[in-house]
């Protein structure tokens, strides 16, 4: 029951994760009424769960790589500190993400425990923070050209574009769900796989570790965050944040769940040793940054016109205030529950 | 239950058959005018249901264009622009029939020495109609090609408006007509006959902008 209650403050972020992120990934489909929301949120509970518990073991591993939490008090505080980031940042419209705010959390964490920060991860991690938004952007670019083409030169009926591009939103939308809970379910589960005592759970012929068990309700988190508040926020990405039409839509939840699914495949991973080539960090990366990388990605590809230099300065911005907040928020509250509430947040 | 690839090509095929209608109307219109013009009067009498015929059906496929666009759901974003065409593609069909029924009740006396003129007037702003309607077919199906049409739509609404002009000063400079009125009467059809091609431009211009939206 402890436990439950320890990792409710997970819980709560994968909620926001599913309420927020998801909701970049059909925003404009269900505000253009292309998918419906009962189809779009049922998509994303069932990839982003799968993605979760099947792919989400190589993005943890560089979170814990980083800072090793290792008392359940201690997990519950970083997560809530996360949590409780990434609110505030949402009150200030920045395009705000909740892999920054543990990270910052987890280095608040470190700094309160003096544990090392180990450099080396964090300047990978750092790294990716500025590569997935270019990535999201140059792939954007390509894909965009690539549709432009097709629309152009293929003689497409107006009638058969609608039907591709919306059979491709729910594709890709899947996909999407699957790289957001793989690469992601990190930041909202990383910090209890050394301390949670879920235990291993048996479904049919699939055996799920203490960890798979703990993914699976991050993402169920996740899932009743879609189901609860996310169409609220699908509409105002669609009519408000990025009003692109659909295949625009199409290419930017592509390009944005490549950049999520490369920065959270092993298989990838392992493919790209065999063959001898440099492999590429397994780190949770920003969706929602990926998604802004994708939108200015296709103003580039259209001339450079119309294209938000505001918003590349907001993802700096978030660079620097999402886990410097979560750093501060962390620290002050291991103290409050190290010293106040009177719980062991580091052994 | 239909799958939206039968809805969607259901669909398609309704409006390839309301633009066919459209230019089959165009060209009974044509004929009945050049025949009116002969002074077939008695064949112009005869095939006149023709054209009530096409119009009846075009409503037809009108009213389930629209009934299936809003409840198939499909193309949302561009449905709105899709009805505005092809509602006002409509007009054409209707303006052949009223101009029509007016040659066919009015009577309007053409005389021998503007005849030629007149068959130029039906023929140049038809063409602009007809030109509008292969720009409607390229709207769906390629769309580069659509700014194309709608230059020939200007150009041969802009043919039209000379020989209306050239018309009108040819009637009221006239000694062979006599009656004030019928000038008037000639110069009334002479703008209805135009008329065709000022509201191929008007249509033309809301295709554009449909097209304009429709860009990736």
């Amino acid at each position: 029951m402890t436990s439950f209650l320890f990792i409710s403050s997970g819980l709560f972020l994968g909620w926001s994760l599913g309420a927020n992120d998801a909701a970049n990934l059909f925003g404009t489909a269900v505000s253009t009424k292309m998918v419906k929301f009962s189809t779009a949120a049922l998509i994303i509970s069932i990839f982003v769960t799968i993605g979760a518990v099947f792919g989400g073991t190589g993005t943890t591993e560089t979170l814990g790589a980083l800072g090793s939490v290792n008392a359940l008090a201690g997990a519950f505080v970083v997560a809530l500190a996360a949590g409780v980031t990434v609110y505030l940042m949402t009150c200030y419209k920045l395009p705000v993400s909740t892999t920054q705010s543990i990270v910052g959390a987890i280095i608040g964490w470190n700094l309160f425990s003096g544990s090392p920060t180990q450099l080396d991860v964090l300047s990978k991690i750092l790294g990716t923070w500025i590569f997935s938004p270019i990535l999201s952007a140059l792939f954007a670019m390509v894909f965009f050209k690539i549709a432009e083409y097709i629309v152009k030169n293929c003689r497409i009926h107006l009638f058969k574009i609608d039907m591709f591009t919306r059979i491709g939103l729910i594709l890709v939308g899947a996909f999407g769900a699957y790289s957001l809970g793989a690469n992601n379910i990190a930041n909202v589960m990383g910090v209890f796989t050394k301390t949670s005592i879920l235990g291993s759970l048996q479904i049919g012929f699939i055996t799920l570790s203490n960890t798979q068990v703990l993914f699976l309700l991050g993402g169920l988190a996740i899932s009743v965050g879609v189901f609860t508040y996310s169409e609220r926020v699908m509409k105002t990405v669609g009519r408000n944040i990025f009003k692109i039409s659909p295949v625009a839509s199409l290419v930017v939840v592509l390009s944005s769940s490549t950049v999520l699914f490369i920065f959270a495949s092993e298989g990838l991973e392992s493919i790209l040793l065999n063959l001898g080539l440099p492999t590429i960090p397994l780190v949770p990366v920003s969706g929602s940054q990926a998604v802004v990388g994708a939108v200015i990605g296709i103003g580039l590809a259209k001339g450079g016109r119309n294209v938000n230099y505001k918003l590349l300065g907001k993802i700096g911005l978030g660079w620097v205030l999402t886990p410097l907040f979560a750093l501060i928020i962390s620290y002050i509250a291991l103290f409050f529950m190290q010293n106040v509430f009177m719980h062991q947040v580091y052994l | 239950m239909k799958s939206i690839f039968g809805k969607s090509k259901e669909l398609e095929k309704n409006i390839e058959e309301y633009l066919d209608i459209v230019e089959e109307a165009l060209l009974i219109f044509e004929r009945d005018i050049n025949r009116y013009l002969e002074g077939q009067y008695d064949l112009f009498e005869e095939n006149l249901d023709d054209i009530l015929t096409v119009e009846n059906n075009a409503d037809d496929i009108l009213r389930e264009i629209k009934y299936k666009l809003y409840t198939y759901m499909l193309i949302p974003e561009a449905r709105g622009d899709v009805l505005n065409i092809i509602e006002s593609l409509d007009n054409e069909v209707d303006l052949c029939k009223k101009v029509l029924m007016q040659f066919s009740i009015e009577k309007p006396e053409i005389k021998d020495f503007i005849v030629a003129d007149f068959k130029e007037l039906t023929k140049q702003s038809l063409k602009s109609a007809e030109q509008l309607v292969r720009g409607i077919r390229t709207y769906f199906e390629e769309i580069s090609m659509v700014n194309e049409y709608v230059n020939k739509v200007h150009f041969y609404e802009h043919e039209a408006d000379k020989l209306e002009e050239r018309i009108k000063r040819k009637v009221f400079s006239t000694d062979q007509i006599d009656d004030f009125c019928k000038k008037v009467h000639i110069r009334h059809f002479s703008e209805r006959l135009a008329y065709f091609s000022d509201l191929a431009e008007e249509i033309s211009e809301i295709l554009s902008v449909a097209s304009i939206k429709r860009s990736i």
